[in-house]
């Protein structure tokens, strides 16, 4: 279990921190020092290894704290807000590592705030609300769920002319939910078929320079599911921790 | 699982992380010092230093262990690190066994800095050193459970010390260091009694001076009764407050 306060010892090395965390699980002496060098060279933290914890930036502390979790190789890793409140190379060091970690066979359970974070790196995500969990699910499936339309966007080379009185005659069942000069976003119920759209740009003039499936954000889904505002959400945790 | 290498690495740690660290040298080792010196140098002429000794001894030993505990436990938990001990996979009961034993250890080891200053001064032949030292262990052993049990009620390390003065300073007056409970009024002398100080002091005085009041072998069941009956208390808490 990797805590998202760095909970080891200040005084003692990152090196010997990991060393003590081995001998909890009955880690020999030859076998526990040689894992600790590997997951000092492993995490970007060999050089540092003999400074005590204490003078580590929050980045390293969350390093070496979630190497001191994986010491002793379990096949289950519990990990807490562990990209929260540090630099961003440290975040992006972390997150390759979850990800090799759960490449490798790790299991990882992960409690993030950041909806980015689950999105990237977990199969599965459960929304947990009031201490219960009230969905689980695989990520494509949750935003399948939650999609209500299919909507496309087609991006447009050039400026767009005032094409709206035809688009509405051409596409009876299409509604149009956003149109620009270089943009026009349109929603249907139905699978959204691009053929005749491409046709119609065409015939009209019109270059088309991307078309895209929107698809609704995790964040949004999120937002759907436990009817929670993320800024409401965070707010609340930055309330907790002062 | 090797259950001695977890207990070794956590005892191993305390010692170097805190009972080795300045602080707690002055504290466990130079009180004890003090107080030796304030008894056996200043008052030479009119104190009987062999008889003082069991006193000083078994202060020493209570002051060196129960403000151990208040760091190696109250601290630890305020940060958070004794939240890793607790997820290992080791008992309860091991993990502060491991915890104790440097206290334990700590307060034999200033049981007998009296002791050596002692035997600079005055003849200490004929001491019953077998019986002094199971009594010096097991006053250790209960002192520590005591700090254990205050450590465990506690949330900050000033409320440990605050908490372990509660004891400690009635326990100095009430358990026969330097005035025997026989010389106490009346109705004050069933707290004596309640106190585990006042069965190891009594062993120690019959050890070194042969003036115990209570046969040793009771004081030992006693003590050992109030060692189990410390830790058992504590553990529960432990996992009634800690673990849930």
């Amino acid at each position: 279990m990797s805590h998202f306060e760095s909970n080891l010892y200040e005084e003692m090395s990152g090196y010997d921190n990991l060393v003590f965390c081995a001998s909890l699980y009955g880690m020999e002496k030859g076998k526990r020092e040689s894992r600790a060098r590997e997951l000092l060279e492993q995490f970007n933290l060999a050089d540092t290894g003999d400074r005590p914890f204490k003078a580590y930036s929050k980045g390293m502390k969350r390093k070496l704290t979630i190497a001191a979790g994986i010491i002793h190789e379990p096949e289950i890793l519990f990990l807490d807000e562990p990209t929260t409140g540090i630099d961003v190379e440290s975040a992006r060091q972390i997150r390759k590592l979850i990800k090799d970690l759960n490449e490798k066979g790790t299991t990882i359970f992960l409690t993030t705030h950041y909806i980015e974070d689950a999105e990237r790196l977990c199969h599965r995500i459960g929304f947990i609300v009031g201490g219960k969990v009230i969905k689980v699910s695989k990520v494509t499936d949750l935003m399948i769920e939650s999609q209500k339309e299919n909507i496309v966007e087609f991006s447009i080379d050039g400026d767009l002319p005032d094409l709206k009185d035809a688009f509405i005659h051409n596409f009876p069942n299409i509604t149009i939910k956003e149109i620009s000069n270089h943009c026009v976003r349109v929603g249907s119920n139905e699978k959204v078929d691009l053929m005749p759209f491409m046709k119609f740009f065409d015939v009209n003039g019109i270059t088309i320079s991307e078309a895209k499936i929107i698809r609704p954000s995790l964040e949004e889904v999120f937002v759907k599911v436990t009817g929670i505002e993320i800024e409401k959400l965070k707010k609340e945790k930055e309330g907790r921790k002062k | 699982m090797k259950n001695y290498i977890a207990f070794w690495s956590i005892l191993m740690k305390d010692m170097k992380n805190y009972y080795l660290k300045p602080p707690n040298i002055s504290w466990g080792i130079i009180f004890p010092i003090s107080w030796t010196l304030m008894f056996f140098i200043k008052s030479q002429s009119d104190v009987d230093i062999r008889g003082i000794l069991p006193g000083v001894m078994a202060l020493s030993v209570l002051f060196g262990t129960t403000s151990m505990l208040a760091v190696t436990i109250t601290f630890e938990r305020k940060s958070r690190s004794f939240e890793r001990l607790l997820l290992a996979p080791i008992s309860l009961n091991l993990l502060m066994l491991a915890k104790t034993t440097g206290a334990i250890v700590f307060g034999i080891i200033n049981a007998f800095i009296p002791v050596f200053f002692a035997s600079l001064m005055v003849d200490l032949s004929g001491i019953n050193w077998a019986s002094a030292f199971i009594s010096v262990v097991l006053i250790a052993v209960t002192s520590t459970f005591l700090g254990l049990f205050i450590a465990v009620s506690v949330s900050e390390v000033f409320e440990a010390q605050t908490f372990s003065n509660f004891f400690r300073f009635p326990m100095m007056f009430l358990c026969g260091l330097f005035i025997p409970i026989e010389n106490l009024p009346v109705f004050i002398r069933p707290l004596s009694y309640i106190l585990p100080l006042t069965y190891g002091t009594d062993v120690l005085k019959g050890s070194i001076n042969e003036t115990g009041m209570i046969a040793p072998w009771l004081s030992f069941v006693v003590l050992i009764g109030f060692a189990l009956g410390l830790f058992m208390v504590s553990t529960r808490n432990i996992q009634k407050k800690w673990i849930y």
